[in-house]
């Protein structure tokens, strides 16, 4: 588990979850569960491109990441931001299913990339990944007021300095960044789950921001190294551990903490469901 | 003359006769039918979200039944109808939120997906599973699963033209709905469950994670050009249609144009004709419902374009 060949994993991975904590605490403050699964998903097609190109996997997830983003915010002007969304999402599937049947070398390591692999990243990419890292706290601190402020307060922000726009744009690009970092060792389809069941549950038990994105980074941290640990001595997928620890976090931070759920009143709630209104 | 030639060179010899394309153009059609109605009033909930989710926990029936040796049909809509189910279970009342709890059921059973399709890849000697459930093998399709096939779709049409009224305006305005006497909820989970047999059905043209495709596809396409429910449905009907075996028909011919022989997938095929087909068609009018899919708190004011609908 910790051989010489792994420790590149273990870096990785703990940067991994400090940065998704700290993104994923906007992914959902800012109720854009949809835009952190389907950038992942889309920029999938992008370790194909690089494959069939011949470039490292990181610059073809990086790249088709970022154009993920963009492309939601150019069909957002088209329709609405659900249905851009999704169209943004199967249009770079669609790509990534070509590359995937023009390329035999890749099918093999489609698993991984879907599902996560526990030796998705090499030593020698170490560094890559810590400097995109450092770049997305450092900017992610650096709009973190402004951020904060709009997703909280969507109407408030005309007044201020940055613009929504703007804001939803960095924001984006934000979470395409996390994307393309962490890709390879959790797996396309199961990114968005370190990007939202962590803060999540910290949401659920604190209300206080700047703890709940502490906490979201601990949480994920916990979840990423029990996952690995889990992936090295059982050989399953990391994804499934990360998706079932992260649903398990969800649910039980919903029966602790200052806002939790009361068995009695959950009943009385599910009893009543056709009487209340939607 | 020339348009027979011209037709001999659009369809490649052995389209029309060979049985596996045969079986493909009728799935293909009968799940890009039911895609596109039930895709419709997805749309107009506002709930691609769920539409998605529901094709992707749909990949853990699929491979689940690789690994008991069933139909994959049946693994998909097994896990669907499970999947609804689960969520409406976990659904919060109010919107805020409600993404937030289809991500988690989504992210958990995708965990599940992930082991099954490890246990198909190391128990079985099936290689090809994870490709062949999450991209679709419409080519590969087995014609005994056509009659499973037809009576799937239609389950999924009729439920939608039974609860047809109340859907519609629960739909675009939940709160008149409940004031008629509509009840919300049971239309909610219905709606959810025939969403489940649409996205089961497209599954296997497209593949899970790309079902999405033609469920919101066309109904966007069709809503950015009327305003009229009934003309969506047609038009969103005829698109997915139209887009689906053009699709079949592209990917079939690419087979003699690529170098290697390895055609393009039908999934690829059908996602870039979708995209093709939004750029081109302009928008003519204000989307269906569109105000209930913005961000916008659902008490706002109900524009006089939805409720001329709902009174049609």
């Amino acid at each position: 588990m910790f051989a010489p060949y792994a420790i590149a994993t273990w870096e990785a991975a703990t940067i991994i979850a400090i940065i998704s904590g700290l993104v994923g605490f906007f992914v959902v403050l800012r109720q854009s569960t949809f835009v952190a699964h389907a950038l992942p998903t889309g920029a999938f097609a992008g370790a194909g491109a690089a494959a069939l190109v011949g470039v490292s996997s990181l610059i073809g997830l990086g790249v088709f990441s970022l154009l993920s983003a963009f492309l939601m915010t150019a069909l957002r002007r088209r329709s609405t931001k659900d249905t851009a969304t999704a169209l943004a999402m199967v249009f770079l599937l669609g790509l990534g299913a070509l590359f995937l049947s023009q390329s035999g070398a890749y099918a093999s390591s489609v698993y991984g990339l879907l599902f996560g692999q526990l030796l998705g990243v090499s030593r020698s990419e170490i560094p890559i990944i810590a400097a995109v890292a450092v770049i997305i706290v450092v900017v992610t601190l650096a709009i973190y007021r402004p951020l904060l402020r709009s997703s909280i307060l969507p109407e408030l922000t005309g007044a201020q300095a940055i613009s929504e726009p703007v804001l939803e744009t960095v924001f984006l690009i934000l979470v395409a960044a996390v994307t393309a970092v962490a890709l390879p060792i959790v797996g396309a389809l199961l990114v968005f789950s370190l990007l939202t069941a962590p803060p999540a549950a910290a949401r659920a038990l604190t209300s206080r921001p700047h703890l709940a994105t502490v906490l979201s980074s601990v949480i994920a941290l916990g979840i990423v190294w029990i996952s690995i640990a889990l992936g090295f001595t059982t050989n399953l997928p990391v994804g499934f551990f990360v998706g079932s620890f992260g649903a398990l976090v969800f649910v039980a931070s919903r029966f602790i903490g200052p806002t939790r759920l009361r068995p009695a009143r959950l009943l009385a709630r599910h009893t009543r469901l056709d009487r209340t209104p939607t | 003359m020339i348009i027979s030639t011209l037709l001999h060179d659009i369809v490649a010899a052995g389209f029309l006769t060979n049985p596996a394309v045969r079986t493909a153009i009728v799935v293909g059609a009968l799940s890009a039918t039911v895609s596109s109605v039930v895709g419709l009033f997805t749309v107009v909930r506002g709930q691609s979200f769920a539409g998605h989710a529901l094709s992707d926990i749909g990949a853990a029936g699929g491979s689940g039944a690789a690994l008991a040796n069933i139909s994959p049909l049946l693994g998909f809509v097994a896990m669907n109808l499970i999947g609804a189910l689960t969520l409406e279970a976990f659904q919060p009342k109010r919107v805020r939120g409600r993404d937030l709890v289809t991500g988690v059921v989504l992210g958990a059973i995708l965990g599940i997906a992930a082991l099954l399709l490890y246990l198909d890849t190391t128990l079985t000697t099936s290689t090809g599973t994870t490709v062949s459930v999450l991209f679709g093998s419409l080519f590969t399709l087995p014609s005994n699963s056509l009659p499973l096939a037809i009576g799937i779709g239609s389950v999924s049409i009729f439920t939608i033209a039974w609860i047809y009224r109340p859907l519609l305006l629960s739909s675009v305005s939940p709160e008149l709905a409940q004031v008629q006497g509509v009840r919300v909820r049971w239309i909610s989970l219905v709606f959810l469950l025939a969403l489940a047999a649409a996205v089961s059905l497209s599954a296997l043209l497209t593949g899970a994670i790309l079902s999405t495709a033609l469920l919101i596809g066309p109904p966007t396409i069709a809503t950015r050009r009327t305003h009229s429910i009934r003309s969506a449905l047609v038009l969103s009907i005829a698109i997915g249609i139209g887009v689906t075996l053009a699709g079949i028909l592209l990917s079939y011919d690419s087979v003699a144009w690529t170098s290697q022989g390895v055609g393009w997938p039908v999934s690829f095929c059908i996602v870039a004709l979708l995209t093709l087909v939004f750029f081109l068609v302009p928008r003519r009018t204000h989307t269906v419902g569109e105000h209930l899919t913005k961000d916008e708190p659902r008490s706002a004011p109900t524009p006089p374009s939805s409720s001329a609908l709902v009174s049609k």
